[in-house]
C-alpha cells in the first residue's frame, strides 16, 4: 500500500515518517516510535487505554489515523515527566495507589493531565464524569479519584522558584 | 562497624515490613509508560499471527480455500487442522481431562471457534489475509440450552466422543453429558428433608459472564532451530504449568522451554487456560523458525477465551419452625460449552462448589453438579474467585434469604442463628471442609452497628408505607465464607502436579536480597507485599528486596496466581524460606559474637546477646560474614528455597451490606451505600488489601448489575464488544466503605488467608439480596441477574409498582 509522509511532533521531538494511510495512531506510536506506554484494550474507543493528547485534546488513538496527526503535537505518557521529575498526576497515582495492573494507567494519566487543565479544581462528581471515558478493571476508581484530587491540589500549589 | 544506634521502633519503621501501607515498588514503571506487557515485546524478524474464526455455532467444514490469502504479499503461511494433524497438534488436552480442538477438525462447535491461522509480516497484512481465507460450512442444528442438550434426541455435539461411555470424571449418561459430580451425604440430606418442619426451594440462573481484563490474551513465541530452544512470552497466570504442557505437547524437553509471563494487564481467571492461539503461535514459530506474535482483539477475547459461571442451580433448605437450618440440597446443570476446558483442580470438576454450606452450621447437605456440552465457547474459569466458590456463595446466601422471607425473620437474625460459632473452629462442614478459623458474629455486629441497621429498616418501613415514594428501598446482607489457597497436594493437583508454591531467597553480601517466586502478579502488588514479608522475617528493608516472578528459567516451579492462592500458599513459602535463612544467620551471628545460639535474641533487624544491648550483629553484617568468612562447618552464602504444600485451605470471610434505591419510573438503581467488612486474617499491606477490595467489589457490581453473554437462537453471541458488554465506568461505580476484623489462620505461618476475590464473591449476592429486598414486601423471593434497568423495570411493572 502506498505510504504517505507525515511529520508529527511527539513528546517535543519532530518525527518524519512514511506511513500507510490506514495505520492507526496507536500502532504508529507503539510500533514505529516504540512508545509502548499507550495500550490497546478494545479497538472501539470505549476503554481509553490508548488515550494520548493531541493539540490540547484527549484523543483515543486506537480509532485515530496516524495521517490525521500530520503537523500535530502529540503528547504521550512517556513525555509526561519533565527531566526526570514526575508530573503531579503521576505522583498522585503513585501516592494514592491509583493503579494495580498498570494497563489502563498511561491512558488514565493522559486523560487526568488534560482534564485538570479543563477543570483545575474539580469536585469528585466532576472527576468521575470527566474521566468516564477511561475504564479500569482493577481499582474500582476510588483511588484514581483520590489520585486526581491529589494532583489537582499539587498543581494549585505556588511554584517555588 | 555497627550502624548508629536507633530505637527498635525506628528500625522497624525503616524496614517497611508487614502491616505497613507502604507504597508499591512496581509503580515507577507503570506511571512512566515503561511497563512490559506481551504486546510491547518486539523481536527481530517477528511475524504476526491472526485467526480465521467460525461465523456459525455448529456445522461441518466443507472446504477451506487458502489460495487468495497466500497470494497476498507478506503472507507466510495459512494453516488449518489438516496441517497440524501430522504433528498431532490439531487437538489438545484440556485441564479438565477433555480434549479441545486447536483448529476446528472437520466441524465447528461454537461461533468464533478457531478454524485457520495466517502468519504475515505485520498485523494489518494478517488481518487482510484472514478476510481472504474462504471457508464453506454445512450448518448443523445449534444447541444452546443445556437442558435441551440432554434430551434423548438432542443433536450430537461431539462426534469425536462417539461411543465413549465414560469421561475423566466418571460415566457419561448421554452424548452431550460430560460428568456428574456429587459431594456430601445424600441419604442424610434426604432424611433432614423428610423430617423438616419448613422447606423452601428456589431455582436460579447464574449467567454466563466473562472476566474481561483490560489486556486481552496473547503471546510471542520464538523457537531457535539451532539450539532447539523455545521461548514464549505469554499472558499467563500460571507460566510453569504452561511450560509443562508445552513440553508434553511439543516433545521439546522441559529444560529447553522457557515461558515468561511479563507484566500482565489483569487476569481475573481469563489467563489461566491454555488457548488454541498460544499453541498455534508456538507451532508457527517452530514451523517458520521465526518469532511469531499473536494478540487477541477484544471481540475474540470475549467470544472465545474463558467465560465464567453459566450455572443453572436449584437449591433447597430444610429448617425448624424457628429458623434453624437442618438440611441443604443443591442440583446444578453446568453449561460447559463445546469442550470441557474448566480450570479446576483435577479431582474437582465443579471446583470448590461444595463450600455451598457457607458460614452456617448445617448438619446434613448434598450437592450434585452435572456438566453438559452446548454450542458455546469452552471455559468455566474462576472469574476473580476460587473455583466455583462464587456460584456456591451466591446459592447459599440467596437460599438463606428465601428461608428468612418464608419464616418472616430478619436476614441478620436468621444468619446469626445458623452461624458456625467461634468456639466451633476448627469446624468440619457437612461437605468435609475443615474451616480453619472464624468469628462471624463479632463481624456481623460491627457491620450492623456501623450502618445503623435498625435505622435503615425503620426508614424502609416508612418508605413502603408511603405510596408516593419515588423509589423502592432495598437492604442486602451477606455473611459469606470463601475457601481459597488451593491447595493441599493430597487433594489438589493440575495435570498431576500438586498445588504447592515456592520461593527462593538469596541474601547478597552487602545485605540486600532477591526473591524468586512460582506465582505471577497481575496487579496484586506481589513485588511489594512479598518484599514486606521478607523485610519483617529477616530485618532487611523492603526497599532493597527485589521480587522476580514469571520467568520459568529463573523462578522455582509454582502453580501460579489465581484462586486467591498467592498469599496463602506462596506467602507461606516466603516465610518458611526466610526462616531457613534466619536459622543459618543465627548460627553465623553466634559465631561472630562468640556466644551460644541460645544466648541470642532477635530484634527487628539484628541478633542481640541476651542481657547486653551493646553486643549485636545486624542481618547485613551476618550476610557479609556468610560470604566473607563463614564459621567452620557452614557452607558459604545465605540463601534458601522452600516449596510449601499447604496442610489445608484457608477460609476468609466477610460481612457485606448494601442499600439500594430503585427508581420506580425507570428501573434504574442507585447504590446508596455499600459497606464491606473483610476478614482475611493477618494483613500484610492494608493499602493494597483495600485496593484489592475496591476492585473486587467493582467487578462484583459489574456482574450483578449488568454483565451477561446473551446468545440468539443461532448461537450468535450478542454482546462481545465493550459497546455491549458491561464494564462499569467511574460514573456508575459506587463509593465503597471498607472495614475489617482480623482472625488469623491457625495453620498458616503468617496467619494470612488471602483477600482479593472475597469482594467479588461476597458482593454479587449482596446486590441481589438488596434488589430482591426492595420487592420483598410484594412477595418476591428471588430475581436473576443482571439487575439492569430494563429487567428491573419489567419487575416493577409485573408487581404493579411502576410509576
Amino acid at each position: 500500500m502506498a505510504k504517505k509522509l507525515i511529520t508529527v511532533n511527539v513528546n517535543g521531538k519532530a518525527q518524519e515518517k512514511a506511513v500507510e494511510p490506514r495505520t492507526l495512531l496507536i500502532h504508529f506510536l507503539r510500533e514505529e516510535l516504540n512508545l509502548t506506554g499507550a495500550h490497546i484494550g478494545c479497538e472501539t474507543s470505549h476503554c481509553g487505554a490508548c488515550t494520548v493528547d493531541i493539540d490540547g485534546q484527549s484523543v483515543k488513538s486506537c480509532t485515530h489515523l496516524a495521517v490525521q496527526c500530520d503537523g500535530s503535537e502529540v503528547l504521550t505518557v512517556e513525555g509526561l515527566a519533565n527531566k526526570g521529575v514526575l508530573h503531579a498526576v503521576q505522583e498522585g497515582f503513585y501516592k494514592e495507589h491509583g493503579l494495580q495492573c498498570g494497563f489502563c494507567t498511561p491512558g488514565m494519566l493522559m486523560r487526568a493531565y488534560r482534564f485538570l487543565q479543563e477543570n483545575p479544581n474539580p469536585s469528585e462528581d466532576e472527576i468521575r464524569h470527566g474521566m468516564a471515558g477511561n475504564l479500569c478493571r482493577c481499582t474500582g476508581y476510588q483511588n484514581i479519584v483520590k489520585a486526581v484530587q491529589y494532583a489537582a491540589k499539587k498543581l494549585q500549589e505556588p511554584v517555588t522558584a | 562497624m555497627n550502624a548508629p544506634v536507633q530505637t527498635a521502633e525506628a528500625r522497624e519503621l525503616a524496614l517497611a515490613g508487614m502491616g505497613v501501607s507502604r507504597l508499591r515498588k512496581e509503580d515507577a514503571r507503570f506511571i512512566q509508560g515503561k511497563g512490559n506487557y506481551v504486546d510491547d515485546i518486539k523481536m527481530p524478524g517477528m511475524l504476526h499471527m491472526d485467526i480465521v474464526r467460525s461465523p456459525i455455532a455448529h456445522g461441518r467444514i466443507v472446504r477451506i480455500n487458502k489460495e487468495k490469502a497466500l497470494a497476498i504479499p507478506g503472507v507466510h503461511a495459512v494453516l488449518t487442522a489438516d496441517d497440524l494433524k501430522p504433528l498431532k497438534l490439531h487437538w489438545m488436552p484440556t485441564l479438565a481431562g477433555d480434549v479441545a480442538a486447536v483448529l476446528a477438525d472437520q466441524k465447528v462447535h461454537f461461533q468464533m471457534q478457531e478454524v485457520a491461522i495466517v502468519i504475515a509480516d505485520d498485523r494489518y497484512i494478517a488481518a487482510d489475509a484472514v478476510e481472504a481465507v474462504e471457508v464453506e460450512y454445512d450448518e448443523l442444528p445449534v444447541v444452546l440450552d443445556p437442558y435441551a442438550a440432554l434430551l434423548p434426541d438432542a443433536p450430537v455435539l461431539r462426534d469425536d466422543l462417539a461411543g465413549k461411555t465414560s469421561g475423566a470424571h466418571g460415566p457419561r449418561e448421554h452424548h452431550n453429558h460430560i460428568f456428574t459430580w456429587d459431594a456430601g451425604d445424600k441419604a442424610a440430606a434426604d432424611a433432614a428433608f423428610d423430617n423438616a418442619a419448613v422447606k423452601v426451594s428456589q431455582h436460579m440462573y447464574y449467567p454466563r459472564v466473562h472476566p474481561c481484563p483490560l489486556e486481552t490474551c496473547g503471546c510471542v513465541a520464538s523457537f531457535d532451530p539451532i539450539k532447539g530452544e523455545l521461548t514464549t512470552f505469554i499472558t499467563s497466570q500460571a507460566p510453569h504449568v504452561v511450560r509443562t504442557v508445552v513440553s508434553m505437547l511439543s516433545g521439546i524437553p522441559e529444560s529447553k522451554v522457557r515461558i515468561v509471563s511479563p507484566d500482565i494487564g489483569g487476569g481475573f481467571g481469563n489467563k489461566v487456560g491454555i488457548y488454541p492461539g498460544y499453541v498455534c503461535a508456538i507451532v508457527s514459530s517452530i514451523v517458520l523458525g521465526r518469532p511469531v506474535k499473536w494478540v487477541e482483539d477484544r471481540i475474540e477475547n470475549i467470544s472465545s477465551t474463558a467465560f465464567a459461571r453459566d450455572y443453572h442451580m436449584d437449591g433447597e433448605i430444610a429448617a425448624t419452625a424457628d429458623g434453624k437450618i437442618t438440611g441443604l440440597r443443591v442440583n446444578v446443570i453446568a453449561d460447559h460449552g463445546a469442550f470441557d476446558a474448566c480450570a479446576d483442580p483435577t479431582k474437582f470438576p465443579a471446583g470448590m462448589f461444595h463450600i455451598v454450606s457457607g458460614s452456617y452450621d448445617i448438619p446434613a447437605a448434598h450437592c450434585s453438579v452435572k456438566g453438559v456440552y452446548t454450542n458455546k465457547a469452552p471455559g468455566g474459569v474462576a472469574y476473580r474467585c476460587s473455583f466455583r466458590v462464587t456460584e456456591a456463595v451466591y446459592l447459599v446466601e440467596r437460599m438463606v434469604d428465601v428461608l428468612a422471607q418464608k419464616l418472616n425473620m430478619d436476614k441478620a437474625e436468621i444468619r446469626a442463628k445458623n452461624f458456625i460459632k467461634k468456639e466451633q473452629f476448627p469446624y468440619t462442614s457437612a461437605f468435609g471442609f475443615e474451616f480453619d478459623s472464624g468469628d462471624y458474629q463479632t463481624a456481623l455486629d460491627k457491620v450492623l452497628h456501623a450502618v445503623d441497621y435498625k435505622g435503615l429498616r425503620a426508614e424502609q418501613a416508612a418508605r413502603r408505607a408511603d405510596p408516593n415514594s419515588p423509589t423502592l428501598m432495598g437492604i442486602g446482607l451477606v455473611t459469606f465464607t470463601e475457601v481459597v489457597g488451593a491447595g493441599p497436594s493430597k487433594m489438589c493437583d493440575i495435570l498431576g502436579v500438586g498445588m504447592f508454591d515456592s520461593c527462593e531467597i538469596r541474601i547478597h553480601p552487602t545485605g540486600s536480597a532477591i526473591a524468586r517466586m512460582g506465582t505471577i502478579t497481575q496487579g496484586q502488588g506481589h513485588q511489594t507485599t512479598y518484599a514486606q514479608i521478607i523485610a519483617t522475617e529477616l530485618g532487611i528493608p523492603s526497599e532493597v528486596i527485589q521480587v522476580e516472578e514469571g520467568d520459568t528459567s529463573t523462578a522455582p516451579y509454582g502453580l501460579g496466581t489465581y484462586g486467591s492462592r498467592s498469599t496463602p500458599v506462596a506467602g507461606a513459602a516466603i516465610a518458611l524460606a526466610a526462616r531457613k535463612i534466619h536459622a543459618k544467620a543465627r548460627k553465623i551471628a553466634a559465631h561472630m559474637l562468640e556466644v551460644n545460639e541460645n544466648d541470642l535474641d532477635w530484634e527487628v533487624d539484628r541478633f542481640k546477646v541476651k542481657g547486653d544491648d551493646a553486643k549485636f550483629k545486624t542481618m547485613a553484617e551476618v550476610a557479609w560474614q556468610a560470604y566473607h568468612q563463614p564459621p567452620a562447618g557452614l557452607e558459604p552464602g545465605l540463601e534458601a528455597v522452600h516449596y510449601y504444600d499447604p496442610p489445608n485451605f484457608t477460609f476468609p470471610f466477610g460481612i457485606y451490606l448494601c442499600v439500594v434505591d430503585i427508581d420506580r419510573a425507570t428501573g434504574e438503581t442507585k447504590i446508596r451505600r455499600f459497606y464491606a467488612l473483610d476478614d482475611c486474617g493477618t494483613r500484610i499491606n492494608p493499602m493494597i488489601i483495600e485496593g484489592q477490595i475496591h476492585g473486587g467489589l467493582t467487578e462484583g457490581f459489574a456482574v450483578a448489575m449488568g454483565q451477561q453473554m446473551p446468545f440468539d437462537a443461532q448461537g450468535n453471541l450478542l454482546g462481545n464488544t465493550l459497546m455491549d458488554y458491561f464494564l462499569p465506568t467511574f460514573v456508575e461505580t459506587p463509593h465503597w466503605e471498607t472495614d475489617h476484623t482480623v482472625t488469623p489462620s491457625p495453620h498458616h505461618p503468617l496467619g494470612a488467608k488471602g483477600v482479593a476475590e472475597s469482594p467479588h464473591v461476597g458482593s454479587i449476592p449482596t446486590f441481589t439480596s438488596a434488589m430482591v429486598d426492595a420487592f420483598a414486601h410484594l412477595g418476591m423471593t428471588h430475581m436473576d441477574m443482571p439487575h439492569n434497568a430494563f429487567r428491573v423495570w419489567k419487575q416493577l411493572k409485573a408487581h404493579g409498582v411502576n410509576l
